[in-house]
Parts: C-alpha cells; sequence; structure tokens
C-alpha cells in the first residue's frame, strides 16, 4: 500500500511541471501588454514600465520566465501580485474561502443526492422516481447561471431567506446559497448514478440471497444494496471536489463570493502571469490529491480492488 | 438426499407434507400483458425427503422454487393455487411472515457462487448476519463452526476473507453453510453445483446429501441433469414448458418413463446415456446403435494419415505481479498427441486444465511458448500470411457460447457468407447457392438467411455457427465446449448434427469439453488434462473401460448416475 500511495505522489511530479508549463504558455501567449495595461488612460511613463517588467522578469524570454517561476516555487518566494501583495497571501486568503464553499456544496449534493437516488432506485417506476427524475433534467438542463441568478434573486432579494450576497468574511451561513448552486448539477448527477446504481444492485443474485437469508428489507439495503451501490458515486464526489474548487468562478462572480475564482478571474483579465499560474497549480494539485484519495477510498470499500501485491 | 429408498420407513407416510404445491399458477406481468411461467404444478415433500424438479431453461423449475421461499422477482406473483409449507398456505403470505420463514424454515443455496456473496462483504459477515437475523448465537465461533460443518478448511481464519479470495467450490461451500445455517427444514437447492468443476461437483453434492440426512433436511432439488436428480433425489418432478408432465420415485420414474418428453430426456441425457453404454458393454451388448453415428462410411483411404501433431507443446503466459516483475505461469506443459484424420479426438479436463489454450494454439490464434503443431505435414509456426490464410481455411472453429460467437448485427445469411467472402469464393449467386445448402445441411430452414440472432434459440445459434464452420469445407473443426451452454435435448441434437456431418464429409473433430459424459457419446480418441499437463490418453473404450490415472477415474466417477443402471441389475463401477 505505501509503495501505491509514493508511487502516486511521484507521479504528481511530471504533472505538476506540465501544468505549470502549459498554463504560463497559455498566459505569456495573451494578446496585450500587461503593464501597459496598468497605466490604463494615463499616458504610459517608459522608465516606471521597464523597471515593472524587469520586476516581473516580462523583459527576458519565455524559458527564462518559466525557470525563474519555478525558482521562486522551490524557494517558497511566489512573489507579488500587480497591486504589490505577496501572491503566497493571497492564495492564503482566497483558498479557504473556495475550498469552505465547495466541501459545502460537496456535502449538499452527496446527502441529498444519494439519500433521493436510493429512494427513486428502490421505487424504481413509482410517482416520487418520475418526479425526482423529471427535477434532476430540469437542473442538468439549465445552466448554472441562470439557476445562480434566480434564486439568488428569489430566495435572497424577494423572500429575504438569505442574503444575496457574501460579505467579505464569508461565513458559513453566507455561503449556504452559494453552496446549494455550485452543487445543485452535480446533485442531480450523484442522484442519477445512486439511482441507475441501486436499480441494478437490487437484481444482484447477492440481494436475492441476503433475502433467502431472512434478513429484514431494511438490513438487505442498507448492508447489501447501498455500500455496493455507493462504489461509482463515491468515485465522482471525489473527483467532483477538485471541479468544484475550479469551477467555482460563475457561482462566485454571482454571489460575489471573495474567493479563487473571484481572483483568477481577475488575475487573467490583467495578464498577470505569475498569480494566474500559482492558483491553476493549487488547483491542478489538489484534483490530483483528491483523485488519489478517490483511488484509495474505492480500494477500502471495494476489496477486490487491491494496490499492491 | 439420497437415492437409497431409507426415507420411506414407517412413519413418513402417515406425517403430514412439509411443503405441498397444488395448482400452482405463477403469472409475469410483462409489456404484452400476463404471461404464465408456470401452470398447474404440483408437487409434495414429506419431511426429511428430498425431491428434485428436473427440466430445460425456460421449464419453470426455478420460479416454481422461489416461489416457495417468496422471491420471485417484482413482476411474477402466484396467480392461482396453493403453496402449504407445513399446512400454512405461504403463497400470498405477508412480507413479515416470509422473513421470519426464511433462513430459519426454509433456506436457499442458489445456482451460481460467483454472483451470490456479496464480493465487499467478508465470508464470515455474511454468514453472521444469517444467524443473527434468525435470532441464533452469532459470535466468531459460531461462524467458524457452521463455516467448517459445510466442509470448509481453517474456517476460522477463511471466515476473514473475501469472496474474491475463495475458488468456486469453496464459495458454493459457504453458501451451502449460509443455507444450512439457521437448521431450516426445507432446503431449496437450486443448480448448487451446475457452475463447479465435476469432480468439484460430486464432492459438494455428497456433503449436502451428507449434511441433510445428519440434520434431517428434507431438499427441493432444481436441476436440469436427470441422471443427477436421479441418484440424489427420491422423487423426481419432471417440468416442460410451465407444467408438470411427470412425477415419482426416481428409479421407477427413469425406468419406465410414461411422458414422451421424459422418454426423451432419458434417452439423451448424457450422463444417463454414457453410463447405459459402459453397462451395455459390461453385458457384451453390441453398443454401435447407443454411439452417435461417427464411424459409418468415412472417407476411407485417408482415414489413417494424421492431420494434426502436437509435438511438445508448451505455452507459458508471464502474469503481473507489480511493479514490472512477473511471474511465470505454465498453462499447456508438454503436451504431445496426433489426431487422425476423420476421427474425434476429445481434450478432457476441468478449468484450468489448459484445454482451450490448446485449442486456441491448434487454431493458430495464440502462438506456443515452445513445441510444434504440424498439419497436414506443414509446422504452421513458420506459414507466413498468405499460407496462414489457406490454413483459416481449413481448419475452423466452433466456439462455447452460441450468444456471444455470432455478430447481433449480421443477418443469417451476412454471418454464414462472411468466410465465404473473405476467402473470395464463387460470385454473389453462388455463395447464396452455399449458404442454402448449408443452412440444410444443419436442418434450418432457408428462410433463416432473413432473420438475426437474437430471434434464435440456444440450439439454432448453434446450428448457426455450424453451418458457418461449414463453409469454407474445412478438413479440422474445432469444438471448443461447443455444446456445454445447451440444454440436454438440444445438446443431444447438436451432436447427433456433428457426428452425421463427420460421417458424411469426413471432418476429423478436436473436440475440447469439461464433459466426460458427452466425450462418451462422441470421440474416438480422449485425452484428459489436469493443470496443463496430458495425464492419459488413449481410446474412448480403453480409458473408460481401464482408467490409469487416478485423476480420470475421479473425472469419470463423477459423471451423475452410477449405480442406477438401466436395466438396474447391472452393476456398474
Amino acid at each position: 500500500m505505501s509503495t501505491y500511495i509514493l508511487k502516486r505522489f511521484l507521479q504528481l511530479i511530471p504533472v505538476f511541471l506540465g501544468a505549470t508549463l502549459l498554463v504560463y504558455f497559455l498566459v505569456f501567449s495573451l494578446p496585450g501588454d500587461p503593464i501597459v495595461a496598468l497605466f490604463g488612460d494615463k499616458p504610459v511613463n517608459e522608465a516606471v514600465a521597464a523597471k515593472l517588467r524587469m520586476q516581473y522578469h516580462l523583459d527576458q524570454p519565455f524559458w527564462m520566465q518559466y525557470l525563474l517561476y519555478l525558482k521562486s516555487i522551490f524557494t517558497f518566494d511566489l512573489g507579488q501580485d500587480f497591486s504589490g501583495r505577496p501572491i503566497a497571501a493571497v492564495l492564503g486568503e482566497v483558498f479557504p474561502v473556495t475550498a469552505r464553499l465547495a466541501i459545502m456544496a460537496l456535502i449538499f449534493e452527496a446527502f441529498f443526492g444519494i439519500v433521493f437516488g436510493l429512494i427513486a432506485g428502490l421505487r424504481k417506476g413509482k410517482l416520487f422516481d418520475a418526479t425526482v427524475l423529471i427535477f434532476s433534467l430540469i437542473v442538468i438542463g439549465i445552466p448554472i447561471f441562470v439557476l445562480g441568478f434566480l434564486l439568488q434573486f428569489t430566495i435572497g432579494v424577494q423572500l429575504g431567506w438569505a442574503k444575496p450576497t457574501v460579505s467579505s468574511a464569508a461565513t458559513i451561513p453566507d455561503l449556504i446559497l452559494p453552496a446549494i448552486v455550485l452543487g445543485l448539477g452535480s446533485f442531480a448527477y450523484v442522484l442519477r448514478l445512486t439511482r441507475t446504481s441501486v436499480i441494478e444492485n437490487m437484481n444482484a443474485d447477492y440481494v436475492r440471497t441476503a433475502t433467502a437469508k431472512g434478513l429484514s428489507r431494511f438490513q438487505v439495503v442498507r448492508v447489501h444494496i447501498l455500500r455496493n451501490s455507493l462504489i461509482p458515486v463515491i468515485t465522482f464526489l471525489g473527483a467532483d471536489l477538485g471541479a468544484l474548487m475550479g469551477g467555482a468562478i460563475v457561482t462566485e462572480g454571482i454571489f460575489n463570493v471573495p474567493g479563487v475564482g473571484n481572483r483568477l478571474y481577475r488575475a487573467v483579465l490583467s495578464g498577470e502571469g505569475p498569480t494566474v499560474v500559482s492558483i491553476v497549480t493549487v488547483l491542478v494539485l489538489i484534483y490530483c490529491l483528491s483523485n488519489l484519495l478517490v483511488d484509495l477510498l474505492y480500494g477500502w470499500l471495494d476489496p477486490r480492488i487491491r494496490y499492491d501485491s | 438426499m439420497s437415492a437409497s429408498v431409507d426415507f420411506q420407513e414407517a412413519g413418513y407416510a402417515t406425517e403430514r407434507p412439509l411443503l405441498e404445491i397444488k395448482d400452482l399458477a405463477i403469472g409475469f406481468t410483462t409489456s404484452n400483458g400476463e404471461v404464465n411461467a408456470v401452470r398447474n404444478a404440483h408437487l409434495t415433500i414429506m419431511p426429511g425427503e428430498t425431491v428434485a424438479i428436473v427440466g430445460e431453461s425456460g421449464s419453470g423449475k426455478s420460479t416454481t422454487a422461489l416461489a416457495a421461499i417468496g422471491l420471485l422477482p417484482g413482476n411474477g406473483r402466484v396467480s392461482a393455487g396453493q403453496i402449504l409449507f407445513d399446512g400454512e398456505d405461504i403463497s400470498n403470505a405477508s412480507e413479515k411472515r416470509m422473513i421470519e420463514l426464511r433462513g430459519n424454515s426454509i433456506g436457499m443455496v442458489p445456482q451460481d457462487p460467483m454472483s451470490n456473496l456479496n464480493p465487499v462483504w467478508k465470508i464470515g459477515d455474511q454468514v453472521r448476519e444469517t444467524l443473527k437475523a434468525n435470532g441464533l448465537p452469532s459470535g466468531p465461533d459460531d461462524v467458524a463452526k457452521v463455516l467448517s460443518q459445510a466442509g470448509l478448511p481453517d474456517s476460522a481464519s477463511r471466515a476473514k476473507q473475501y469472496p474474491h479470495e475463495f475458488s468456486g467450490g469453496m464459495r458454493q461451500r459457504a453458501l451451502i453453510a449460509i443455507g444450512l445455517a439457521c437448521q431450516p427444514r426445507l432446503l431449496i437447492a437450486d443448480e448448487p453445483t451446475s457452475a463447479l468443476d465435476v469432480t468439484v461437483q460430486r464432492q459438494i453434492l455428497d456433503h449436502l446429501d451428507k449434511m441433510t440426512t445428519e440434520l434431517g433436511t428434507a431438499v427441493l432439488l432444481i436441476t436440469h441433469d436427470l441422471g443427477l436428480a436421479a441418484e440424489r433425489a427420491d422423487q423426481v418432478v419432471v417440468m416442460y414448458r410451465g407444467q408438470v408432465v411427470e412425477s415419482g420415485p426416481s428409479l421407477e420414474l427413469l425406468q419406465n418413463p410414461q411422458h414422451p418428453y421424459t422418454q426423451r430426456l432419458v434417452a439423451s441425457a448424457p450422463s444417463l446415456a454414457s453410463r447405459r453404454i459402459q453397462a451395455a458393454k459390461e453385458l457384451g451388448v453390441e453398443t454401435d446403435d447407443m454411439l452417435a453415428p461417427s464411424e459409418t462410411g468415412v472417407v476411407e483411404p485417408s482415414k489413417t494419415d494424421e492431420v494434426l501433431q502436437i509435438q511438445n507443446l508448451r505455452k507459458v503466459f508471464k502474469l503481473r505481479s507489480g511493479l514490472g516483475k512477473s511471474t511465470d505461469f505454465t498453462a499447456v506443459d508438454d503436451v504431445s498427441f496426433s489426431v487422425k484424420r476423420g476421427t474425434t479426438t476429445a481434450i478432457v479436463g476441468e478449468s484450468g486444465s489448459g484445454k482451450s489454450t490448446v485449442a486456441q494454439m491448434v487454431l493458430n490464434l495464440l502462438a506456443p511458448t515452445s513445441g510444434k503443431i504440424i498439419f497436414d505435414g506443414v509446422d504452421t509456426s513458420t506459414l507466413n500470411s498468405k499460407d496462414l490464410f489457406a490454413f483459416r481455411r481449413r481448419v475452423q472453429p466452433i466456439f462455447q457460447d452460441p450468444y456471444g460467437s455470432l455478430d447481433p448485427m449480421y443477418n443469417i445469411f451476412r454471418t454464414i457468407e462472411e468466410p465465404l467472402r473473405t476467402h473470395k469464393i464463387g460470385d454473389k449467386a453462388s455463395r447464396e447457392k452455399k449458404v442454402r445448402e448449408l443452412l440444410d445441411q444443419v436442418a434450418l430452414p432457408q428462410s433463416t438467411m432473413q432473420r438475426y440472432p437474437n430471434e434464435l434459440s440456444g440450439g439454432q445459434r448453434q446450428r448457426v455457427a455450424i453451418a458457418r464452420a461449414l463453409a469454407l469445407d474445412p478438413e479440422v473443426i474445432i469444438c471448443d465446449e461447443a455444446v456445454s451452454a445447451l440444454d440436454v435435448l438440444v445438446q443431444a441434437q447438436v451432436l447427433n448434427l456433428l457426428a452425421e456431418l463427420q460421417s458424411r464429409l469426413g471432418l476429423t473433430y478436436l473436440f475440447i469439453t469439461h464433459d466426460l459424459a458427452v466425450v462418451r457419446q462422441i470421440a474416438d480418441h480422449v485425452c484428459v488434462m489436469e493443470k496443463g499437463k496430458l495425464v492419459e490418453t488413449g481410446s474412448t473404450d480403453d480409458v473408460f473401460d481401464a482408467p490409469q490415472q487416478e485423476y480420470t477415474m475421479a473425472l469419470l466417477n463423477a459423471i451423475p448416475g452410477a449405480g442406477l443402471m438401466l436395466p438396474p441389475e447391472v452393476e456398474v463401477a
């Protein structure tokens, strides 16, 4: 097992290098001069511009810039963003907010998706099943920014049940509505995945055998249907954690959440290469780690899968 | 569960039946309305008695048994009749009542040991929950005891293992342990061994016999094998298309079948047929008419030459064992034999014996690690692509699974025509004529041409597969378990067809099978394989009459139906 985990961590190295190189290259290729853009409408002061270019290594060729960036990572000095704040501090500020949001969304989609999916699967073809299926189709069908604005307006503005925008502290109560919006799409997938999986397992031979043992319906469902059905769902949820972290841009924009998505969006617009690459690299690492976690969970849930030997 | 008549002892006859099924009808709701799977079924099981239901797939035998434990699938229901368990009608009992009865009073041993244990729970957990659900002590010692009673060695440590760490036979023992854990009065055993190797089958059935006799459990045994039913049960019930066509004491039914279907079944069951041949031989009776007509009117002059010579064949597979390491697994180890033109040679063995690997190498689908396969004087490993193409024309396969080996998107004409087209034989008109001839040869109507595989039965599909193999007028046909997936009567028909084609066309068969009973009917020569090695080879008569190896004897003894021969006074070893 430990060799397996070590191997997986070693695999992170090329993924890390590849991701940073690719993102760095993309930012480098963005049209326009970020330093000129900094001056806005004012005339460009060539001396200041040259100094800034040197400070951010923008006067170097691409490879040099990339290598200097790598060096800064390994010396734990990520440099500064255009407003002069250390990038490390920026990361430390925005990631906790988005992590809180993503985990809340994950809890929401996992709990409701699995519960509704289980009930729908057990009552296949009945009213509850049909209703939930149609609802999930609607949720999947409507783009997240439409859903986001809709819920913000009805629940936040008209009904006043939740704050329509998030304060700069981004507390947990603040984030409930954004988390639901962020998790809705995946909730529909989790629901459908659970439902399909439950239906499949209900007809499995070992479920019939379990019933023949004299187990009650509840025991059969809990012990034999639920655990087996959760294996594919857990896989999805783990991979989704990474997607939620990176995919929160739209939701964070709608609710003005001071998180990763918001900051990344601004950094892309202003062409702040080091900031963009730093944020994306952390996102890539989170994605890789959550996938590793899923694979380990998978082995724990399904004893047929073993990573050593 | 024994063929002896001990259970007819005084006392049983006057007791109340443990299970009595009266005029039972079971319907399934489908998109085409209600379909009756079982009609007017009736059977009676006395306490401690073993009753077998025999029938082919779709006969309603499993459905009847599942109704008795209230486990009909969601769209099925008892539409008429009664199921009396110890006098109580449970045909429409509440789920609560059925949960009380299951495990405690009625146990079940299901068919397929691979799919009937939950893969994510330890064996011990799955036994424990059975005990616990029925209010019995369920500590680790109790679990170990139940498992060891079912014949599982080291049961305390085995209980901590997962199903995938068990062999098929061990899993079936675990399932028997679960079925009998609460000492039910009735055990429903649905084809409990049909997924296992023959020698394992025998051990498991013997053990089940012993346990149910000790516990005094009545058994409802579901099987497709009449020989097995007659050997293991006191009473046999024959079902055909949802109806009970005949029932009675097993020996009586076997010796004097009344219904035409039972008569055909008695005549065709491979286990019985092979036992019958053996019995007749010992009486000195001419057995040619009992054998499939394989050696009549064969192309005589070529009879002696050896069309296939297998010399010191070896196949080693590399098994990955993590981090780039690999271990060698020798699937086929130094196998040599030869096949004479116009004869049938059978390779017999259990799963993992390497018999199918040999077949694949002979078909040149898999390269041997060492050794030679000489076909008609030429080493097949030296063939260039053009010669290999010609070789393929002369050696054709028929595979086991008639459902998987035909392309569902091709109609039957295209399926049979494909090899002709590939080998650029004839024009469109002559190919169509050839396909028609082939369909005639395998006794399928020519209208079959326009149909698709999913519209045909298993037997019909296997005939299509035979027609496809014959399309190129091959000299050798490799049959890899070609009849194993078929019902008994269909199996007999296909075997007869193969034998008839052999005598008409002078074909040579290499017949791969796990079923010695089939070998007795069709083969001239037998090669017995065990764990990759050829342990015994000889003419079918020699191998059956005087097996030299212990393993061969074990295989022969495993054919069901020993000791209940027709005529019954003949003693068979």
